[in-house]
């Protein structure tokens, strides 16, 4: 280190003359120094060296034998280390309770420093004997620093957590101040009781906490709570699954909030809306929807539309509800109704059928503006947890991972080895429906096609065995083609399952992307292999995810037909400048269109005499394709609409007379009158 | 597992002293902070966590000062968030008040504070009364060489030290009510509840052991008395020095009090109440030329209490002009930076019913921004009430030098947040 010089040459540093000052007989000199050293600590410089003053640990006074031993530990310079081991191994020892908690965190300090040396000094065994200790504050102290300490060793059992210091840990948990009861309760919240009866008596234990001021306090209480609870029966007093389900109107959004609290309770008041609260729930968002604020508004909006799916009995309550919204006639609110109302994932036709039934013998116009509108579906949030996620976010309950809604390894660095958190598993029942967190989950159980998020796509995606990595040629961008999306193809793909295999490739920065359609190609190419058609309109990429989107993954594509296939070409370019590893690409089974229980209706694409039906069918249908990828970096979404031309086949060509007899087989309530105005047609077209 | 470093900026976001207690993040990242949170202000995006590549930032604000906490894990923010305002706790109790200018002035001593805080990201003692026992505003440590942590500081107790004396025993028990109102603009009760603390103020000698008895439902239920004139508190929650456990298992509110002022408890109750003071206003805008405002004002409690000092804030167009008022009691007073217009009452008895009626003008020419709908809002005070209910039955007070001390109780309700929503 090169903080180490000032130990040997540079004797006329003012770090040096400072040494001086304060080694100097007069008080009054003495005391100008440690000023001096306060306003060199103020402006940043590094002044830790002038404390190498290992004495101080011998002082009587524990103040400043605890001041000694906490400044030998900011002191990161690897050479002095060892000197602190003798130091630091008397106060751990110290008979002062207020040096014993200074020097167990020491040991993390050093930890980080060398945790070589920390181990082989035996300094972790120090800290696990400090859990006994009978001072409530050094206990909590020696659980912070082992807990910090355990994160950089994922798989060592570090804390040796067992019942019998657990039960010291709960003693220390009563009298140890506030934040020493987060550090014990964080650690708790990490150990697996070994029956329901241990985790029914340390929930007892743990939930006076609920009743404390501090807040911190309170969450990491409930995150103990939350786990245990999932070990214990379901008919016991202590399970309260539903826990926020009576709580709706704390949620409700006042005038002066701030912004992001105001968003924040939206969200909140969507997942905890049931049949029960949907009329409030909805008198609330068209209040919302009349503020002035325009991205609160869109958001009130969609939040609407949110609601007809989460409380499928109240589709048609929400649909009036937007309806009136767009009598308001204010730009965005329309603008924002007509696209929920396209948006309405409801996957029965008949719900959707009414709602366009509604739309025109209410308003005509808005219904043609609805129906024609070209606008993309904004669709880039995802309104529920998907149920894995959900429950790793349990165990971070209070933490960075349960704001941001990821999983720590998303965000933290070098966090990749480490083990994901996960809830504990009941005794003879395994169905996700024991997740404790009861409305979020029984959404996401009434959903199940949820989009997985994270990490846990690759290993969801299929049965498929991903295999031995294939040897692919390192490109800078590539083209994945013939993703078979409704051909026969389907059939040789294991069960319900559309996605070819993850593309084990590195992507490599590249500021311009260049297309290699090779390689990969065949990949894919799971079904016929067939080559590129000649002939029929082949729309040109358009860029589906934007870079700015996907921390600089961008993918255009484009939708192919193709000797009856429908094709999705993907190009996958990478403008980060870090590498993109580990691909992997799920399409959300929601859409009737790629429904595999409505493949009936898909496969029918390719006969030809049903090309009406198919366009009938297409009238009332958003062609919509909801994609997830997922990277080393994160996971991204994006949706893209299918063109219309490729759902025609090839040889679409009817003889008059069959075409005349399909148009008739069309029952006269299916069909629909309208004129097109300015259209020029050109002869020969 | 916390914070890697705390920092103090002024209002620019440039750093006034700050503290690196781990030394993971490089410290010049705090130069990202502000250009961060300006760009997300700008694009509405505002939040308490910002993040700028791997380094997440948790920050709040208070007077002219940013506090903010660095941090590269997965950090318990609930944790960090609690520590920053305790931070600003500790800080205002040492100087008054917490600024720019006090943390310039009291460098040695914020930077001895900010030590003594956090060590390497873990909270440590933050309760002020105990550390002004050892971390004192002279800073002569050096001279006396005297200066010893109190055994407080490690204590089971560690709120209050040993040795303290009065002449006279006394306790200053204040019960305060906030009643939170959200009205919709059709009249209809969306949310109320009251939200009581329980504040006190202790001049009592030695180690007392003080329980107090309030007419809690759950407590009665337990004992067996009858459940009138109880109240059922929801949401209780308790300074540190309240025996949890024992209040988990027995409803006894028992402590051993910190020195002075100090919020013992806090409860939440959801049973509607009629809202105290209730608002029916008729705004009638009539583009280009005026707003004619019909504010009725009736107290909803009983005959014998008053309201004191009531605040009515009707809102206005912010381009409306030339305000005339008429009042059958108390003040208007149009406050144009606020769009607003405050009509005051001194004294608002029970059962009154009072009306207000405002003309504005309006420019002929109309602005193009749509403006919002503030809610009316109302400030109230009424004394020796509480909405709830609430009674302090007893506070027994134990020493073992066995002296006689005073409890004094008052009781008070007031607005907290109180809205009804206009059309």
């Amino acid at each position: 280190m090169t903080d180490s010089k000032y130990f040997t040459t540079n004797k006329k540093g003012e770090i040096f003359e400072l040494k001086a000052e304060l080694n100097n007989e007069k008080k009054e000199k003495r005391k100008e120094a440690v000023k001096k050293v306060i306003a060199a600590m103020t402006v940043g410089k590094d002044v830790s060296l002038l404390w190498y003053n290992f004495r101080d640990c011998e002082d009587p006074n524990p103040l400043i034998r605890a001041l000694a031993v906490r400044t030998m530990g900011c002191i990161r310079v690897d050479k002095i280390t060892e000197y602190l081991c003798e130091p630091l191994r008397k106060c751990l020892k110290d008979e002062d309770p207020y040096v014993r908690k200074t020097a167990a965190v020491c040991v993390a300090k050093l930890h980080d420093i060398n945790a070589q040396m920390v181990e082989d000094q035996g300094f972790l065994d120090s800290l696990r004997d400090l859990i006994a200790d009978s001072n409530p504050m050094v206990v909590a102290n020696a659980v912070a620093a082992l807990s910090e300490i355990s994160e950089s060793h994922p798989n060592s059992n570090l804390l040796d957590l067992n019942p019998q210091n657990i039960n010291k840990l709960l003693t220390a948990l009563n009298e140890c101040t506030e934040w020493g009861q987060i550090f014990i309760l964080d650690c708790l919240s990490n150990y697996n009781p070994k029956d329901d009866r241990e985790a029914q008596s340390i929930c007892e234990r743990v939930t006076p906490r609920l009743s404390h001021a501090n807040s911190a306090v309170v969450l990491s209480a409930v995150k103990v709570l939350m786990k245990f609870l999932e070990l214990l029966p379901k008919d016991s007093d202590y399970y309260k699954p539903e826990i926020l389900k009576q709580e709706i109107k704390v949620f409700f959004v006042k005038y002066n909030d701030p912004i992001y609290v105001k968003l924040e309770k939206l969200d909140i008041m969507i997942r905890l809306a049931s049949q029960a609260n949907i009329a409030q729930v909805l008198a609330e968002l068209k209040e919302y929807a009349t503020e002035v604020d325009v991205d609160f508004v869109r958001k009130a909006v969609r939040a609407i539309g949110r609601c007809a799916i989460k409380v499928e009995q109240s589709a048609e309550r929400c649909v009036s509800t937007l309806l009136d919204l767009i009598q308001t006639k204010v730009n965005y609110v329309v603008q924002e109704a007509i696209v929920v109302i396209r948006d309405s994932d409801n996957p029965d036709l008949r719900d959707r059928g009414y709602i366009y039934w509604r739309l025109l013998s209410t308003d005509p116009v808005t219904a043609k503006e609805v129906v024609l509108s070209e606008k993309p579906l904004i669709s880039e949030e995802t309104d529920l947890i998907e149920p894995t996620l959900l429950d790793e976010l349990i165990c971070h309950i209070g933490s960075l991972a349960s704001v941001y809604h990821k999983p720590p390894n998303a965000f933290v660095e070098g966090s990749h080895g480490i083990h994901r958190k996960h809830l504990p598993i009941h005794h003879g029942s395994t169905d996700a429906g024991d997740s404790p967190v009861g409305t979020t989950t029984a959404t996401t159980l009434e959903q199940p096609q949820v989009i997985p998020s994270q990490g846990d796509l690759l290993g969801d995606l299929l049965n498929l065995d991903l295999g031995p990595p294939v040897n692919v040629p390192q490109v800078s961008s590539m083209q994945m083609g013939a993703v078979d999306l409704l051909g026969g193809g389907l059939d040789s793909l294991v069960g319900q399952s559309f996605i070819p295999s993850s593309v084990p490739a590195t992507f490599a920065p590249s500021p311009t992307p260049a297309v290699v359609s090779s390689g990969l190609n065949d990949l894919f190419e799971l079904s016929t292999g067939i080559g590129m058609a000649p002939g029929g309109y082949v729309a040109p990429k358009a860029v589906w995810l934007p870079a700015v989107k996907a921390k600089g993954l961008e993918i255009s594509g484009t939708f192919t037909h193709r000797q009856g296939h429908i094709y999705m070409e993907m190009n996958f370019t990478n403008k980060a400048l870090q590498h993109m590893t580990d691909f992997a690409i799920q399409f959300n089974k929601n859409r009737p269109f790629y429904n595999p229980d409505r493949l009936t209706y898909t496969t029918q694409f390719s006969l030809p005499n049903t090309l009406y039906r198919a366009l009938h069918y297409l009238k009332i249908l958003v062609p919509l394709f909801e994609v997830a990828v997922k990277n080393n970096i994160d996971v991204f979404y994006f949706s893209c609409l299918i063109p219309l031309n490729v759902l025609f086949v090839e040889d679409g060509k009817m003889e008059r007379q069959v075409f005349l007899a399909t148009w008739k087989d069309i029952p006269n309530e299916n069909e629909l009158q309208f004129q097109i105005k300015e259209c020029h047609l050109n002869a020969g077209e | 597992m916390s914070a890697s470093a705390v920092f103090i900026l002024d209002v620019k976001g440039k750093p006034l002293i700050s503290r690196n207690y781990k030394g993971d993040i490089a410290m010049s990242e705090i130069e990202h902070f502000m250009p961060l949170l300006l760009q997300r202000e700008e694009e509405g995006a505002l939040a308490p966590l910002l993040s700028h590549g791997r380094v997440h930032f948790l920050w709040i604000k208070h007077s002219n000062l940013y506090l903010v906490a660095t941090t590269l894990k997965n950090a318990n923010a609930s944790l960090v968030y609690s520590f920053l305002y305790k931070t600003v706790e500790v800080f205002s109790e040492y100087f008054k008040e917490l600024e720019e200018e006090s943390i310039r002035d009291n460098f040695v001593i914020v930077y001895e504070l900010l030590d003594e805080l956090m060590d390497f990201g873990f909270p440590q003692t933050t309760d002020s009364k105990i550390l002004q026992e050892y971390i004192t505003q002279q800073g002569n440590k050096l001279e006396t060489g005297k200066s010893r942590v109190p055994p407080t500081v490690t204590n089971a107790v560690s709120w209050r030290s040993e040795g303290i004396k009065y002449k006279k025993n006394e306790v200053f028990i204040d019960v305060i009510e906030s009643v939170n109102l959200l009205v919709n603009a059709n009249g209809s009760v969306l949310l109320s509840e009251i939200v009581g603390t329980i504040k006190l103020k202790v001049f009592l000698s030695g180690m007392p052991e003080l329980r107090l008895g309030l007419n809690d439902r759950v407590l009665f239920e337990l004992t067996g008395r009858s459940k009138n004139k109880s109240v059922e508190l929801e949401d209780v929650k308790f300074h540190q020095c309240v025996r949890l456990s024992r209040f988990d298992n027995d409803r006894t509110i028992s402590f051993i009090p910190p020195d002075g002022d100090f919020e013992l408890m806090s409860y939440r109750l959801s049973t509607q109440v009629k809202p105290l003071i209730w608002i029916e206003s008729v705004i009638e805008k009539f583009s280009h030329s005026r707003v004619e405002i019909m504010v009725k004002a009736k107290g909803q409690f009983k005959k014998q209490s008053v309201a004191n000092g009531v605040e009515i804030s009707v809102p206005v167009p912010s381009d409306a002009d030339s305000p005339r008022f008429k009042t059958s009691v108390g003040s208007a007073k149009y406050m144009p930076e606020k769009n607003v217009v405050i009509w005051s009452i001194k004294s608002f008895p029970g059962g009154k019913e009072y009306l207000m009626r405002a003309h504005f003008g309006l420019p002929s020419v109309e602005k193009e921004e749509v403006e919002g709908r503030p809610p009316i809002g109302v400030k109230f005070e009424i004394p020796y009430f509480t909405v709830s209910g609430i009674q302090v039955r007893y506070m027994k007070i134990i020493e073992k030098s066995g002296y006689q001390a005073l409890p004094w109780v008052r009781y008070i309700t007031q607005s907290g947040d109180y809205q009804l929503r206009t059309s």
